[in-house]
Parts: structure tokens; C-alpha cells; sequence
């Protein structure tokens, strides 16, 4: 396979990785990190777009990098000040208890 | 045309512009109201001077009627039209009403001086003498039935005027509800009149209801009976002028109108408004008179014929029941009727002439007659029994004088005004082709004339004074009774008897207008010369010995029951009394006329009042109460649906809507996770559908 | 497929899969950094330097410590006393594999096997902060917007709530 098919291969799986881990640990800030793996995931595929892709000399895809690394860490900050708010609230950062958003 | 037949409404406008005016004033305006009602009675009487002028200046024949018409309003294609006329017929008419109308509006100035409705009582006057002389002028049947109604309308309003006695105000009810009923038959003939001519105009140069071609269509036809339709017509206008003028059945009104005060007495009950029914049948004397080719001219047809019974019969009736009278307005009253039957006989066997020189006579010395009696009241601080008057004739020397006059007059006496008129009558009776009773019946009737007015005269003027110490009953309200008191009875101020002795000089001279010597007031009538010769004369000498002595028999009786021993004891049965109690207390009762309705008519209006009223009250009424309760019962049934089923619904649905709402969000556990579990699988399946769309 | 891209690939995806499955949070963090790192390295492999370092600046130098952070505040700190993994943690894996199953599918699917692998493209700082300055002003503007916004509304939303006194 190529190396863009590897590299993409492997954003999928650390894609998965990451929904997994947001999908199942109970700590709140694990969640949160799950979704910057993501995210960070999205990034390995820009990159190596960008790389193997037709255009590498319009910097497209290292400036959209660059922004979703920013975006990502205020994303993050304001993330778990909200964490942080809730912990305070209700003491606990467990996922399966905080339901009172049910039914 | 003449400036005076076009302006002639003036002559009726005018009092009715002073009634409406001082109707405006207010009740202390009493020199304003007084001054106003007699002016404008003033100028309208220089203006049927005027008119009377005219007309004698026309010369005779056909010429002599002078009529203006004008269209009023539009229905359809056709015009409704009035119309005044001015005639030999129409002037003498006003002349008189104009003039005992004046005489009378003066004499009331001092009769109501102490009444506080001074105001009121003038307007009505005007009101009445503007409306009698509406009726006097009318060219068209339908303006003459408008006056007609107001003329009855201010009866009514005076003799009530009294209204807080109610005495008086029964008395207005009954004229107006007896006249009404002679109205009624009034209308349906006017109404039958219209539909079968198309006009309701007297003379309308050849096209009004009174002229040959009108009268041949109606005669041509008959209806119900094998009568003419003219006859028809003719009979129910005269069941008005019945009313109106209290011939027999519907008579009985009358006495009762005595309640007002005694210058209305005089004036509507009377001389005019009482006269207004004779006047009528004057008026349509050709529609009574016209016959059928067949038929000679001499032989007097239906509807006079009629005419003639019902005034012998009234005549007569009149006189019997005046003889038992102790009110002196009563007897005064009962004689009125008496003499509006000679009235009606004679308008039936001598035509519209004979009937009218009677009615212009009996206006002046009835009139006379009437105000005489006011002002004895007056003198007497209202009493009114005859039995407790006597030997006014020391106090009241002048009311005494003039009263004589009209008593002679009245009776008949020889060269009096009466004796001409009624000897016409008489005259008249005796050449009735049908039947000689009606001569008879009038006859007998001037002899008791005679008699119950020597009895009056004697009762009230001669002998001792038997006033009670006492005043007896004051519910007759009469002005005199408050202010006076006790005092002992005087002759009445100028302003009274002024037009007492003016009316007393009539009733003597005004006869000798019409003596069969220069018969004047026929011909004038008529539309003929008059001519000046003995031969009629001397044909009526023999009536006119018998008519005298019939009048001297009634005088002597008179005396020798009455005048021979003065009356001491007020309260002694009359002399007639003693010798016939059972006769006297009938004839004192009016032949319990007034009884008799009572027991029939007036108890079947009240039993179908209170039938009307049942039905009202339980069947109407009960209609609108169950309808009401159903609505209610309606509205309960509404109200319990929406309730139960309508809320219920809703709140049915409301509630399965929350049900559903809690069970779907039982879907929401408010974990994250199940969340973005969901949220993965849908990226799955975009995804896998993008991919799949791209391949294809 | 190089050998070096293995090594990097096996790094990223260990430290990645360790993050998610350890049990105390700050082992996770830890290894979350590591797997940071084996994401920087492959930035580099594929010529985007500023981007792996900027990758190892801010994510490891400021996210992973900001976490580090969080989870000392919010005293998870020691080993959780409740289990890791929530309870229906055998559904979301399970959504996670079928993802990436999917995703497998569709890169294998989607791609030629073979294709011209084309030049290393050489490009400097400078040229990137050539095109910030001018072709991707706009975006710089509102990112810089963005995180003023992010830094005031995370102030505000954890800062203490402050009881008015009367």
C-alpha cells in the first residue's frame, strides 16, 4: 500500500482509539483527552494530505493544522474549566453518575 | 280665485297656532294666554265675516260654493288630496262657531279667574275651537275625519280638566270611548267611500264624492239588504255624526260631560262640537239624498229615513228624562240631546235648511243657556242642585233676565229664535210623506220641553232661597266653591254677563232670519232668491197656533206644579215625584241606559280583559318561560359537555402527550457517552451511505 | 512503509492505547504525552516541521499539563476507587471497532494500492508565516479572537462562585 494509505490507516485507527476510550472510561477529563486524540488524529490526515496531495505548495494543510492545534487547546482550557465547574457542583467526575440531565 | 277662499285655512290655523303657543307658556302667563286664545278667536271671526260677505255677494246657484284643493301626498300613481270649501253652508257655520266660540273664550276669563289652571284651559279652547272649525271648512271627508278626532281629542282634555276628580276623568274616558265607537263606523264609511269613488273630495268640479257623477256610481249599485251603496255609506257616517252628536244608543256620554267646567259645557256640548255630527250630515246631505232613477225625488230615502227615527226617538227620549233632573247642567244636558234629535229629524224630513236654522238657533240660546247656569254656580259658590237654589232672581237680577230669555227660546215661545227653528221642524214632520209619528213624537217633546224648563226656571230662580247652611258636597271642584265660602249668592262680574246679554239679544231677534214670512236663512242655504211673500205664511199659521199652544200648555203645567206654591223643603220629593214615584224614579235614572251597558257591554270587555289577561299570563307567559327554560336547560347540557367531554378530552390529550413526553425521555439517561454512542453510530451510517452513493 | 515510520507508528499507537485503558488518569496522561510524541515525529517524518513542534508545545507542553492539572484538582489523582470503565463500556467498543472497520473499508477501497509518491515538498517558517500574514490573515484574526474568547470564558466558568453578601 502506499504511505498515504498507511498514514491514513493509521489516523483511522488512532481515530478509533480515540472514540473508544471517550466512549468508555468514566473519568470526565479522560473523555476530554479521547476527544483531543481525535482531533489530533484529524490532524495526522491533513498532514499527510497535504504531503502526498496534489498542491503541497499552497501550505493548506499545514495551516489548517496549525489552526485545529490552536482551536484544540483553547478547546481544551475551556473544557476543563467546565470539568472543573461540574467537580464542584457535584463532587465527582464520574460520567455514569452525572445524569441528572435524564429523562 | 278670492283672496278670501284661498286664505280660509287661516280661519282654523289660527286658534291652533294660539293653543300651540300658549301650550309653550307657563301657567302664570294667565293675561298672555287669555289675550292670545281671544285675539286670534277674534281675527278668525272678522274673517268669516269676511267670507260670509263673500259668499252673499256671489249671488245664488251653483256659482255660490267656492272651493281650493291641493294635493298632499302620493302614493302610487294617485294623489291624496284635501281641500277647503267655502259655501253658504260653510260661512253660517263659521259665523257661529266663531262668535259663541268668542262670546264663551270671554266669559271663561271670569268663570276660571280663581282656577290655578287658567293657562291650560285656554290653550285647550283654541286647541278645540281651531279643530271645529278644521271641521267646519274641510272640502275633503278625510281632512273633516282629522278634525273630527281632534275635536274629540280636546273634548276629552276639557272635560277632564278636572282631571284630579275622578268623576271627571271617567267622564272623559266614557265620551271618548262612546264617540270612538261611532268613529269606528265613521272610518269604515269613509274607507267604503274611497274605494268606491277614488276620492275622498266634496266637490272637486265635478269629481269629488258629493257630485252627480260620484253619486250615480254609487246609487247604480247595491249591496247587503238590497240597499244602495250610497245608503251604505251614508249609514255609516251617520253612526259618527250618532256618536258625536248623542243621538239615541250612543247618548250617553253626554249628560256625564257635565263634569267639566260649564264654559265648555256651553261651548263644545252645546253649540259646536255636538252640532259637528248634524253638520256632518248637512255636509253630505246629497250622498244621503241621492236616489235611484226608479225611485221618485219625494219619497225620502233609507239612510234619512233612518236619520228621522233616530231623532224623533232621541228627541223624545231627551225630553222625558229632563223632566226628572235635579243637576241643573243634567237638565241642561238631557235637553241638548233632546234638541240634537229635533236637529237629526229635522235634517230627515225637512233637508239640510230646516235642520241647520234649528242648529244655528239651539247654538246661541243653548249656549246662553249653559253660561246662565255657569254663572248661577258661580254665584252660588258652586252648588249645583237645583233643590237647594231658589229666589235667585233677588240676587242675580241680569243672569235671571238673559236665562229667561234663552228658557223662552228654548221652549219655544212665540217669536223667540226657538220658535221659528222648531216650528220649521214641526212644519217639516207634519208633510212627512211616510208617516205622521216622527210629528208626534216631536210635538209631545216641546210640550215636556216646556214643561222641565218652566220646572228649572221655578226650582232655581223663583220662590224662597233653600241653600242648605251647609255646603253639600264639594267634589264638583267648581272654581266658585273654594275661593267663595259661605257667602250669600251675588250676580256675577261684567265680564260674565256681558256675553249673556249679547247671547240673550240673538236668541230673541236671530229667529226672525228664517219665518216663513222672509225665509232668508233657507234661501241662503238653499243657493235660492229669497222671496218675500205671506203665502207660506199663512199656510204654516195653523201649525205654528197648535206648536203655541202645545208651548203655553207646557208653561201652565209647569206653573201649577212648581210655580203656584213656592218650594219650601229642599228636601221634598218633586211634585211630579209624589204623583208618579215609580215613572219619576225610571225617567230620573235615564231609563238605566247607562245600566244596561254596564251589564252587557262593559261586563263582556272586562270578561274578555281578563281572558286576554289568562292568556298572557299562562300561555304566553308560559310559551316565554318554557322557552327560557329550555335555553337554560341548553346552556346546562352545553356547559356539562364542555365540562366533562371537551376538557376532558383535552385534558385526556394533554395528558397522553406528557405520558408519551415521560416515556421518551426515558430514552435520555443523561449519560454522555450513551450519547456520543448514538452519535458514532450515525457517523457509521453517513458514512457507509456516502460511500455507497459515491460508488453508484 | 518505512521502518522508521513503523517504530514512530508503534509508538504513537501504544502510548495512545495505554492513555485510554490504564487505570489511574495520571499513568494515562503520561502515556498520553508519549503517544503526543510519536505524533510529532511522524509530523516531522512528513516535512511539516513547524507543526511537530508546534504538536509538542502546545498539545504535550500545555494540554497534557493542563490536564495533569485538572485531575490533580479534581482529586482523582490516586487510584479510582470505582472501576475505570464505565458500564456499558462492551457497546462503545464495540462502536468503536465497527468505526474503524468502516473507516478501514473505505481508505482501502477509496485509494489506488500504488501511486507515485511525489517530492518532499522543502518548506520554511518563513513561508508559512508568509501565508499567515497574508493569505490566511482573516483566519489568524478570528483564531486570535477565538482564544481570547476561550481564555475569558474559561476563567469565568471555573472560577468559584462568589456568595453576595446582603
Amino acid at each position: 500500500m502506499s504511505p498515504l494509505n498507511a498514514y491514513l490507516l493509521l489516523s483511522a485507527l488512532l481515530f478509533s482509539i480515540g472514540l473508544a476510550g471517550v466512549l468508555t472510561r468514566r473519568n470526565a477529563i479522560l473523555v476530554l483527552i479521547g476527544i483531543e486524540l481525535m482531533l489530533n488524529a484529524a490532524n495526522l490526515n491533513f498532514i499527510a494530505f497535504w504531503r502526498y496531495g496534489p498542491n503541497p505548495a499552497a501550505l493548506t494543510g499545514i495551516m489548517f493544522a496549525i489552526f485545529s492545534i490552536a482551536i484544540a487547546a483553547a478547546e481544551a482550557a475551556v473544557g476543563l474549566g467546565i470539568i472543573l465547574a461540574v467537580y464542584r457542583h457535584t463532587k465527582t467526575t464520574d460520567l455514569d453518575q452525572l445524569n441528572s440531565m435524564k429523562g | 280665485m278670492d283672496w278670501i277662499v284661498k286664505n280660509l285655512w287661516l280661519v282654523p290655523a289660527l286658534p291652533i297656532l294660539a293653543g300651540a303657543i300658549i301650550a309653550l307658556a307657563k301657567q302664570r302667563h294667565r293675561v298672555f294666554a287669555a289675550s292670545l286664545a281671544i285675539a286670534s278667536m277674534a281675527v278668525s271671526f272678522f274673517l268669516s265675516l269676511g267670507a260670509f260677505v263673500h259668499v252673499l255677494s256671489l249671488g245664488h246657484g251653483e256659482s255660490v260654493r267656492q272651493s281650493f284643493n291641493f294635493n298632499w301626498f302620493q302614493f302610487g300613481n294617485e294623489w291624496l288630496k284635501l281641500g277647503w270649501i267655502l259655501d253658504p253652508l260653510t260661512a253660517v257655520m263659521l259665523l257661529m262657531v266663531t262668535f259663541v266660540g268668542l262670546l264663551v273664550f270671554i266669559f271663561s276669563i271670569g268663570y276660571m279667574a280663581d282656577d290655578k289652571n287658567f293657562t291650560r284651559f285656554f290653550c285647550f279652547l283654541a286647541l278645540f275651537a281651531g279643530a271645529m272649525l278644521g271641521v267646519v271648512i274641510a272640502n275633503s271627508l278625510l281632512l273633516l275625519f282629522m278634525c273630527w278626532e281632534v275635536v274629540g281629542l280636546t273634548s276629552y282634555l276639557l272635560i277632564g280638566f278636572w282631571y284630579a276628580n275622578p268623576r271627571a276623568a271617567a267622564a272623559a274616558k266614557k265620551a271618548f270611548l262612546v264617540t270612538r265607537i261611532g268613529d269606528l263606523a265613521f272610518f269604515l264609511g269613509m274607507a267604503w267611500l274611497y274605494s268606491q269613488t277614488g276620492t275622498l273630495l266634496f266637490f272637486d268640479g265635478g269629481a269629488g264624492c258629493l257630485e252627480h257623477s260620484a253619486l250615480t256610481a254609487l246609487v247604480t249599485h247595491t249591496t247587503i239588504f238590497g240597499l244602495t251603496i250610497s245608503t251604505g255609506i251614508a249609514l255609516l257616517i251617520f253612526c259618527g255624526a250618532a256618536g258625536k252628536s248623542g243621538q239615541l244608543p250612543l247618548h250617553v256620554w253626554l249628560p256625564d260631560a257635565m263634569e267639566g267646567p260649564t264654559p265648555v259645557s256651553a261651548l263644545i256640548h252645546a253649540a259646536t262640537m255636538v252640532a259637528a255630527g248634524v253638520f256632518l250630515i248637512a255636509r253630505i246631505y246629497p250622498l244621503m239624498s241621492a236616489h235611484i232613477a226608479s225611485l221618485s225625488v219625494l219619497t225620502p230615502t233609507v239612510a234619512l229615513q233612518v236619520v228621522t227615527w233616530v231623532g224623533a226617538c232621541t228627541a223624545l227620549f231627551g225630553a222625558l228624562v229632563a223632566v226628572a233632573q235635579y243637576d241643573i247642567k243634567r237638565i241642561l244636558a238631557y235637553s241638548t240631546v233632546s234638541q240634537l234629535g229635533y236637529m237629526m229629524m229635522g235634517l230627515g224630513v225637512g233637508g239640510v235648511s230646516v235642520g241647520m236654522f234649528h242648529l244655528i238657533t239651539h247654538a246661541f240660546f243653548k249656549s246662553l243657556l249653559f253660561l246662565g247656569a255657569g254663572s248661577v254656580i258661580h254665584g252660588c259658590s258652586g252648588e249645583q242642585d237645583i233643590r237647594h237654589m231658589g229666589g235667585l232672581r233677588k240676587f242675580m237680577p241680569l243672569t235671571f233676565a238673559a236665562y229667561t230669555c234663552g228658557m223662552l227660546a228654548l221652549c219655544g215661545f212665540p217669536l223667540f229664535a226657538g220658535f221659528w227653528s222648531k216650528d220649521e221642524i214641526l212644519h217639516a214632520a207634519f208633510a212627512y210623506s211616510l208617516t205622521r209619528v216622527p210629528f208626534y213624537m216631536g210635538a209631545f217633546g216641546a210640550l215636556l220641553t216646556a214643561f222641565y224648563m218652566t220646572r228649572q226656571l221655578f226650582y232655581v230662580f223663583a220662590g224662597a232661597s233653600n241653600r242648605p247652611a251647609a255646603p253639600q258636597d264639594f267634589a264638583h271642584e267648581e272654581p266658585a266653591a273654594i275661593e267663595h265660602g259661605h257667602h250669600a249668592p251675588h250676580e256675577s262680574p261684567a265680564v260674565m254677563t256681558m256675553p249673556l246679554v249679547i247671547l240673550a239679544v240673538f236668541a230673541v231677534l236671530l229667529g226672525f232670519m228664517g219665518t216663513p214670512l222672509w225665509p232668508w236663512f233657507q234661501s241662503f242655504l238653499d243657493g235660492e232668491h229669497v222671496i218675500f211673500s205671506f203665502a207660506p205664511f199663512t199656510a204654516a199659521l195653523p201649525l205654528m197656533l197648535v206648536s203655541s199652544l202645545l208651548v203655553f200648555l207646557g208653561l201652565g203645567l209647569g206653573w201649577l206644579l212648581y210655580g203656584r206654591k213656592p218650594i219650601e223643603d229642599c228636601e221634598a220629593p218633586d211634585a211630579l215625584e209624589q204623583v208618579q214615584p215609580h215613572i219619576f224614579s225610571v225617567l230620573e235614572h235615564a231609563f238605566y241606559v247607562d245600566q244596561l251597558y254596564d251589564a252587557t257591554i262593559v261586563r263582556l270587555n272586562t270578561w274578555a280583559a281578563l281572558l286576554c289577561d289568562w292568556l298572557d299570563r299562562w300561555i304566553w307567559n308560559g310559551a316565554v318561560q318554557t322557552f327560557s327554560h329550555l335555553v337554560l336547560a341548553l346552556a346546562w347540557l352545553d356547559n356539562f359537555f364542555d365540562i366533562n367531554v371537551v376538557n376532558a378530552g383535552f385534558d385526556a390529550g394533554c395528558q397522553t402527550v406528557s405520558r408519551g413526553s415521560r416515556t421518551l425521555s426515558l430514552l435520555q439517561a443523561g449519560r454522555i457517552q450513551g450519547y456520543l454512542r448514538m452519535i458514532g453510530l450515525a457517523l457509521i451510517v453517513l458514512v457507509i451511505f456516502l460511500l455507497w452513493g459515491a460508488r453508484a | 512503509m518505512t521502518l522508521f515510520f513503523l517504530i514512530a507508528a508503534a509508538l504513537t499507537i501504544a502510548g495512545t492505547a495505554a492513555a485510554m485503558s490504564l487505570r489511574n488518569p495520571i499513568h494515562c496522561i503520561l502515556s498520553l504525552t508519549l503517544g503526543l510524541v510519536g505524533l510529532a515525529v511522524l509530523y516531522l517524518q512528513l516535512g511539516a516541521q513547524f507543526v511537530g513542534f508546534t504538536q509538542v508545545l502546545v498539545y504535550v507542553g500545555a494540554v497534557a499539563i493542563l490536564a495533569v492539572f485538572a485531575i490533580m484538582m479534581t482529586r482523582s489523582a490516586g487510584s479510582p476507587q470505582q472501576p475505570a470503565f464505565s458500564r456499558s463500556w462492551l457497546s462503545g467498543s464495540a462502536v468503536a471497532v465497527v468505526v474503524f472497520a468502516v473507516l478501514a473499508w473505505a481508505i482501502s477501497s477509496a485509494l489506488p494500492s500504488t501511486k507515485i509518491v511525489p517530492p518532499q515538498p522543502a518548506v520554511s517558517v518563513n513561508q508559512i508565516g508568509d501565508a499567515l500574514m497574508h493569505k490566511f490573515a482573516l483566519p489568524l484574526e478570528i483564531i486570535g479572537l477565538l482564544l481570547t474568547a476561550a481564555l475569558i470564558g474559561a476563567v469565568i466558568v471555573a472560577m468559584p462562585e462568589r456568595r453576595e453578601t446582603p
